[in-house]
Formats: structure tokens, sequence, C-alpha cells
């Protein structure tokens, strides 16, 4: 079927290519076989024809794409206080390179058209002009320079974190091949000291289980936050470089292994609020409206059908980190702070679970003395999914 | 050879020509050190990389569009390792990006546009015999050879070939354990890189000194053509910033062979600690794009420098703001070594960094403002002469204002956070230094291709090869930056594991299409080349009624380049339609008439 498809769109595309040849040849009748493969007038009026042409070409194209994908779902509707003035940022930015684009695109295909070669036309000897090159370089130099303030402004807002004025909580970002894991800072909201030569077992993070600030340390496999407190994520990678990107919240980090990176935001709207907004229910239909076409067609060909979706901000890496970089994220939960409470405190602390772990394989090594073998390996199994790639 | 060489000897400029013996044909054709074969050596090399590259490029762009689906070309160009059952695997995938963006970048873009058009046209346009060293251009044409066999055989080893981005940031591309790619198949990218390095190098210091001290009589240095000056340079940058690649290249070699952490360090891969401690990812970083960036113009000047040129000449009208064109590649030139950070703004390098390089990137938009409106200030009134050459002159302003725009929002470590590594950047890149730089390359090959073969390439395959690529360069990417903004992270295998970005998927089946149909409308460009090789019309000496100096020499290709003497040089290269010349041109070797004017600055 796929063979065939490809020989049509190659038969189709041959034919296509001879025809443009036969306009072009086409468009040379009447004229004195002219062979020297220089454009000539007629050329010149054709293609003259074409830039303008072109130039509508440039302008559906960007029509038909803002009309189709032009709902930006991360320039609006940012989930975190910094994002919106990143949005607004980005849109002061996007609408200015769009006047110029079109402005700029227009004079270049125009000229094109209007000035294409003809016999006996002369072109004007005009080689500079100083108060020219002085306007479009000083107008670009103010537009950026007033950008350029802006930007750095928000910048030094989101990127310098008081911890002392601020008082954010503290949570710690922990990336492996191929998933994450975040640590919570307990009571004392301060992390535990940590680092890659203390992994052992159910401790997968290498946490100093000696430090006192790690008594009371949470590790979790999904993010909950807060909304409305200042959240500082202490960054770390245990392989390779990953990146911590969080689109709806406008927040992107490297982890980077050997150093501890940072990122800090504050949410504004719970993971239920993100879900009523007008914009995410109309995008959540849509996916779903595709999802179920989809469904349909796998369920007619025998294999299982897909869940509808429904929205959650989602965690991702954003930085090639191996085979399955493309599937690496973790759910991220906002809710108010009574629920951030309740959920953390139902959580088991770190320590408590290596103690049962230790205690659990002390009981196994016992029945492993004893006749009757239970199975331990459950307890030791790894993390990684490496572990499993054929190692050379 | 013709024996027009004779009064050679009296030249002050030759006197390394004079012992001219008969050319075998393993001298003549192989290993050459005439600069005008030289040029088409690098141009072959380079345009079968460059089909290499491309087609990479269509083999993922089908797995992006149709996600995991079985395909009978998959089976046939990957194999059953890459591709069982003819489904693409994600390491294939990751291997086929990386690959793609090596060769796109180097191997076609900086060897073989630099390569090809500063051996053809810096000596003449310079008025010089040859290169100032023809031996080390021989030996930097064969290094770059060299690399390539290197490069492609690498895509034949085992375990597969380099895997880890054409960025190839450590560890992954430093431990086989993280992933396959990083094994034999990495030595070998940075062996090949490295031998690049070398004959990039010797390349660039030749055009220096042949740019400095080759110059014929007349020809100071505010009257070389604009393509001189870009290539001069971008031969500087190059010197400049490929010895700091080669420094990351061999630490890296030493980390990943010899146990050394310079880029390593606290890793915990496949259930055990590694040895290493106190390396940095982050200075891996830093030295890749010191020469990353200005990498970015070195791909990107000589095709402004040919666009310079071609626009000038079709124009009929002289290029626009001569001087400024020089003051901005000079700034682009200096710019570019300091704006490198920006890669870099969420690398978790110091925030105050960000801002310094936020501020250094912004300032670069200026002096390409000033080049994009000088181009299209120099077509207001011209006479415009659209050859296939002009179009794809005209095509490289248009993209390179599209994509350049965008640079404005990345520039800006704000807004960067969010749009950085996804379809929005890849977007960016290749319309302002991929597409502009391949449309200022097939400017070059349809301008000089009578002069490198002595016949015209066809016009109306000509014409059908730009529209069709136009049209599809913007299919692919204008649509890019919608996905991107939307939040879809590049370099993912699919993109549709799980369901957040579902709605983007048919953006991306028609983003296949464009690149489908655009990657076949290049066969006609390599039907119409190889074919105008042997039946193209035969050319007269100078079809496009150029200034410049290389069209004063005879068509057929002697050693030494003109037969008498070395053309004298009066005026710059840009007196089209000038008043009180009868004929729209007025090359540069015509000396000034009594009275008359200098009317540039």
């Amino acid at each position: 079927m796929t063979s065939l498809l490809v020989l049509l769109v190659l038969v189709l595309l041959s034919i296509a290519l001879w025809q443009l040849t036969k306009i072009f040849d086409l468009t040379q009748v009447g004229k004195q076989s002219d062979d020297t493969q220089v454009a000539n007038d007629n050329d010149n009026r054709v293609n003259g024809y074409l830039s303008f042409g072109f130039l509508a070409f440039i302008y559906l194209i960007t029509i038909f794409c803002l009309v189709n994908y032009g709902k930006f779902p991360l320039m609006s509707n940012a989930a975190s206080v910094h994002g919106k003035d990143v949005d607004q940022l980005m849109w002061i930015s996007m609408i200015l390179i769009f006047i110029v684009q079109t402005i700029t695109q227009a004079l270049l295909f125009y000229f094109s058209y209007k000035y294409r070669g003809r016999k006996g036309q002369v072109a004007t000897y005009f080689s500079d002009n100083n108060k020219l090159e002085f306007i479009w370089s000083s107008i670009p130099a103010l537009v950026l320079a007033v950008l350029i303030f802006f930007g750095l402004y928000s910048w030094t807002d989101i990127m310098f974190v008081n911890e002392k004025e601020e008082k954010p909580i503290i949570i710690e970002v922990y990336a492996q091949q191929f998933n994450w894991k975040v640590r919570y800072a307990g009571d004392d909201n301060v992390l535990g000291k940590a680092n890659v030569r203390l992994i052992e077992g159910v401790n997968s993070l290498g946490v100093d289980l000696s430090d006192p600030n790690a008594q009371d340390d949470i590790v979790a496999e999904e993010m909950h936050l807060p909304k409305g407190r200042k959240v500082l994520f202490k960054i770390r990678s245990q392989d390779v470089l990953h990146s911590f990107y969080m689109p709806h919240f406008r927040a992107q980090m490297n982890c980077v292994p050997g150093m501890v990176t940072q990122f800090a935001f504050t949410p504004s709207m719970t993971t239920s609020e993100m879900r009523e907004t007008k914009e995410m229910t109309e995008k959540v239909a849509n996916i779903n409206q595709i999802r179920e076409a989809k469904s349909k067609k796998l369920v007619a060909e025998g294999k299982p059908g897909l869940d509808p979706y429904q929205f959650d901000f989602l965690l991702l890496c954003n930085k090639i980190c191996g085979s399955s970089h493309y599937n690496m994220q973790m759910k991220v939960v906002v809710e108010s702070e009574a629920d951030y409470k309740k959920w953390l405190k139902e959580k088991t602390k770190l320590v408590q679970s290596v103690k049962t772990a230790v205690a659990e394989e002390a009981a196994a090594k016992l029945a492993e003395s004893n006749p009757a073998k239970i199975d331990t390996t459950s307890v030791k199994k790894d993390t990684t999914l490496v572990a499993e790639a054929p190692t050379k | 050879m013709s024996h027009a060489h004779d009064n050679h000897a009296h030249d002050h400029h030759d006197d390394h020509h004079e012992h001219h013996h008969k050319d075998t044909f393993i001298t003549k054709y192989i290993f050459s050190i005439d600069h005008k074969m030289i040029a088409k050596q690098y141009l072959l090399t380079g345009i079968f990389m460059g089909i290499i590259g491309v087609g990479m490029s269509l083999l993922f762009r089908l797995q992006l569009a149709w996600p995991e689906q079985s395909f009978k070309v998959f089976s046939f160009f990957l194999g059953e390792r890459m591709a069982p059952e003819g489904v693409m695997t994600n390491e294939a995938y990751l291997s086929l990006i990386t690959i793609h963006g090596t060769i796109m970048v180097f191997f076609v873009l900086t060897a073989a546009l630099s390569g090809t058009f500063s051996n053809l046209l810096i000596p003449l346009q310079l008025g010089a015999r040859d290169m100032a060293s023809g031996f080390l251009n021989m030996v930097s044409y064969w290094l770059f050879f060299l690399s390539s066999v290197i490069m492609v055989v690498s895509l034949f080893v085992e375990s597969g070939p380099a895997s880890a981005g054409w960025t190839i940031y450590p560890p992954l591309s430093a431990l086989p354990q993280a992933i396959a790619g990083s094994g034999l198949g990495m030595t070998l990218w940075l062996v090949s890189m490295a031998v690049f390095i070398a004959a990039s190098l010797m390349g660039s210091l030749n055009y220096i000194v042949t740019v400095i001290n080759l110059r014929t009589k007349g020809m100071t240095m505010t009257r070389m053509p604009l393509t001189i000056w870009a290539f001069f340079i971008t031969a500087i940058i190059g010197v400049i910033s490929f010895p700091v690649l080669l420094s990351a290249a061999l630490l890296l070699i030493m980390d990943r062979s010899f146990g050394t952490s310079f880029f390593l360090s606290d890793i915990y891969l496949a259930g055990e600690v590694l040895n290493y401690q106190g390396g940095s990812p982050v200075l891996f970083e830093h030295l890749f794009w010191f020469l990353g960036h200005p990498e970015v113009y070195i791909i990107l000047l000589p095709a402004l420098g040919i666009t310079s040129e071609v626009i000038a000449t079709n124009a009929r009208k002289p290029i626009f703001g001569y001087r400024a064109m020089i003051m901005s590649i000079l700034a682009i030139a200096f710019l570019s070594t300091i704006v490198w950070g920006h890669h870099m703004f969420i690398s978790g390098m110091n925030p105050f960094l960000g801002s310094v390089f936020t501020f250094t990137t912004l300032l670069i938009a200026i002096p390409s403002a000033v080049k994009a409106f000088n181009y299209i200030t120099t077509l207001w009134k011209g006479n415009l002469q659209l050859n296939p050459a002009m179009l794809f002159s005209i095509g490289l302003v248009s993209t390179f204002i599209t994509g350049g725009l965008t640079g404005i929002i990345l520039g800006d470590s704000t807004l960067d956070i969010n749009v950085h590594d996804t379809y929005f950047v890849v977007a960016h890149f290749h319309l302002v230094m991929g597409i502009s730089a391949l449309y200022g390359m097939f400017a070059g090959i349809y301008h000089w291709y009578p002069k490198m073969f002595g016949r015209m390439l066809n016009k109306n395959l000509g014409y059908v090869h730009f529209w069709v690529t136009a049209v599809c360069a913007y299919g692919v990417f204008f649509p890019m930056h919608f996905i991107g903004m939307a939040g879809l992270p590049r370099r993912y295998y699919t993109n549709t594991n799980f369901p957040l970005f579902d709605d983007l998927q048919d953006v991306n089946v028609i983003i296949t299409v464009f690149a489908l149909v655009g990657g076949a409308f290049q066969l006609v460009f390599i039907y119409n080349f190889f074919s105008s090789i042997f039946y193209g019309k035969r050319t007269v000496q100078n079809p496009w009624r150029s200034n410049t100096l290389e069209w004063t020499a005879p068509i057929e290709h002697i050693h030494g380049n003109w037969p008498g003497e070395i053309p004298e040089v009066h005026r710059w290269p840009y007196d089209y339609s000038k008043p009180g010349h009868d004929e729209d041109f007025v090359p540069q070797n015509v000396p000034m008439k009594p009275g008359e004017e200098v009317l540039h600055h």
C-alpha cells in the first residue's frame, strides 16, 4: 500500500515537473530562438509576476497558520505569576516582528516585480546615502534597546530569588534516564545533603541519611504544588543532561550532573482551574475528538482503544537524553495549600522507607537461611531503565 | 595545456608557475593543486554529502508525520537493525537527526559552500594566478575528503552512528552506557571532526594569506568585491573559533577513552557509580558554542557575499552602501564571537551572564538589519535580470529576514525560557542559516557554473527548481514556528506518546508533505547540474555582463588563470549603469575615463 502511494506520488511529481518545464518553455514561444540560457525580457516578466505571487503565498501561509494553529496555547493563560510578564513581552515582540516581516517582504517582492528587467530600461546609479544608512541603523537600535530593557528586567525578576525574604518552599527535582523524581524538604524546609555515591536500594536519590536535615525528607513520583506559594526548585541529574521544562508555567532549566541548578516560580492556577479555562476546554475537546477517531481505528484493528484525555500539567524533559527522551515526563498537580499539605502528610518519609526496606531485607535473609525460600528480587530492583540496555 | 604561458615569467605574481610540466590524469583531476579544480572537487563532495544529509531528513520527517508506521524505504535504507519490520527505532531516529545536523552544518554549508566559492573566486576575483599555497590547498581538500569518508563509514558501525545530537553534549556523548551511538560511532564522529577542523584551518589560512598578499595591481581592500570580503572575514572567524572546537573534541576523547573528568562528574548510570569527579558539562557547552555560534556566520557570511555580488550584477545597479556592507560584515564577525552564551541561557550558568549575552545578541540584529535593508534598496529602481541565481538571492533575503526576526525572540533570555529547544528554534535556525545558506550556495552555483564548467545550466529547470524549493521551504518551516510556540520539544521520536501534543499531529503531516515534495524537486537540480556538464549550452566569456575580474579570464581553464598579463584594476566592482558609459557595466579592469568621477564613497 505504502509503496503504491510512494510510486503514485513520484509519478505525479514527474508529471508536475514535466508540465512546469513545459510552461516555462511555452513562455518562449514566438520569440526568436534564444538559447543563451540568460534571462530575457520574457523570463523577467514571468518571474516578476511569480515574485508577486510568492508574496501572496507568504501572506496566505501566514494567515493559514494563524487561523488554524494560531491559538498560541503558551502565549496566554500562564499558570504562574511571572508567566504573565513573559507572555506580555512575547506578544509585544511577536507583533513587532510580524509588522516588520509584512512590510519588508512586501518591499522585497514588490520591487522584484516592479523593477523586473526590460530592454532599454536603465537602472538608477544609486550607490549610497548616509542619511538612509543612519535611519535604518538607529531605528532597529532604539527598538531593540527597549526590548532588551524589558527583557532584562523580567529576566532578573525571574532568575534571582531572595530566599530570606520570599521564603520559598524548597523542592528537589531529580532527573534520570528516563524519569523524574521529586524530593520535598519536609517541615524544616531544608533538603538533606545528597550525592549519587550514596545511592543504595530504596534511597535512589543518594540522600545522606545521617544528615539531620534529611530526616524529614520525602521522595515522591508525582509533583504536587500549592497555589500561590513561591516554589524554589533545586534541580539535579544523576546521569546525563536533561532539561526541566514546564511549558504551562513558562519554566525551564537544565539538569546538570555534578551540579545543582535552580528555578523558581509561583503557581497561580490550580489544575482544576486550568482545566476549566476556555482555552483549555477547547484544546482538550479537540484532542479528544482526534483520539476518539484514532481509537476507533485501533479497535477495528483489534488493538486496545485510547482513553479520553484529561488535562494535567506536565514536567517534560527537553534536552536530548537518550533513546526514550521523548517519553520522559511527570504529572504535576497544583492544588490549594490545604490539599497540598494533606497530600504531603500522607507520604512516607524517606528515612522510614529505608528502614522498612532494611528490615524486609533482614527478614528475607532470615527466610533464606530457612528452607522455605521467599523471592527477594523485587526489593533490589533497579530504578534505571538503562540497566536493561545492552552494553558493549 | 596551452602555450600561452610563455610570457608568464615576466609577471611578478607567479614565480611558482615558471616550471610548468605536463599534467597527468592524476595531477589534473585528483591531486590537483589548481584552485579551480579544487573548487570543483569541494562542490562535488559537498553535493554528495548534501544528498545524504537531505535524504536523512526526509526519512525522519516520515517518522514524525506517521510515527511508528512501517515504511519500505526504512527497511531499504536503514536495514533490519535500525528499522525492524520497516518501523524506525528510537535510536535510529536520534542517529539520523544527529548525522543530518552534522553533515548539513559542517560538510555541506561550511566545507562545500566556503570551500567551493572561496577557492574558485578568491584568486579569480583578486587577479591572482592561484592560491598562496596550492599544495596546502590540495591537502586541505583531501583532509576534508578523508573526514567525509570517516563520517560516512561511521553510519555502518554495528553499535550505530553518533546519536547524541549534533551538539554532542556530554555526558550523553561520552558514555556508551547512556546511548548505544556513543560507542564506536561517536569515536569516529570525533575523529572525523578533528580531521575536518584541520582541513578547515588549512583552507582558511590559505584564503587569508591570498587575500592579503596576492591582490593584483590596483585592487585595494576597498575595491574588493563583497564576495571576497565575506570569504576573507569568514576565514578569520574560522581560524579564531575552530581550534576551540578541536580542544573540546580532544578533551572529550580523553574523557571517553582515558578516564579523565573534564566534562563529567557524579554520575550514576546502569546501576553503578562512575569514577568521574569534578568536571562540568557546562564547560563543554561553552567550548562547543564558542565555535558553534561563529559557525553560524561562517556558514552565512559567504552566502551573503555571493548574494551581494549576484544581486548587484543582476540588478544592473551598484550594491547599495558598499562601505556599510563591509562594516556590517566586520560588526557581525566581531559580535558573533561574543554571543555564544545565548545557546545556554538555561544551561545553569549564572543568570547575570545570561543578561550580558542577551545584550550582545540583540546588538547583532543591527548589522543584520542594515544588510537586509541594503539588499532591498539595491533592488529599488534596478533593471532586474531575473536569472535563477538572482531569484535564489532574493529568496535568501526573504528567508534571512523571516528567520532573523524570530532571533529577536530567542535572543531575549526571558522569552527563550519557554521556546528553548522547541520546534520554534528548529524553524528559526533552519530559515536563517540553513535555507538561507543553501540559497546562497545555489545562487553561487547558478551564477558561476559557466565559470566552472564552461557551459550554462538550463534556466527553465532552474526556475522550476527555485519556485518549488521556495514554496516548500516556507511550507516546511513556517508552520514549524507554531508547533514550537505550542511547546513541542525538538528531538522527540514521536510526539504522540502522551496526549498533550496530539492536536499538532496534522501540522507535522503538512510539514512532511512539503519536505518530501521539496526534497524530490532537488532532483531537478541534480539532473540539471550533471547533464549540463556534458550537454549544457556552451557559455560566452561573460554571460551575465559582470564587472568582476573572473569574467576577464578565458573560458578554458588554464593554470595561472590569465594567458597574458594579470589584469590591472582601476575601479570598484559595482559600476553598473554608471552614467556616461555606453554599456550598463564597466568591468574593473577598464581604466577611468578622463574626468570620470568616483560616484561612491
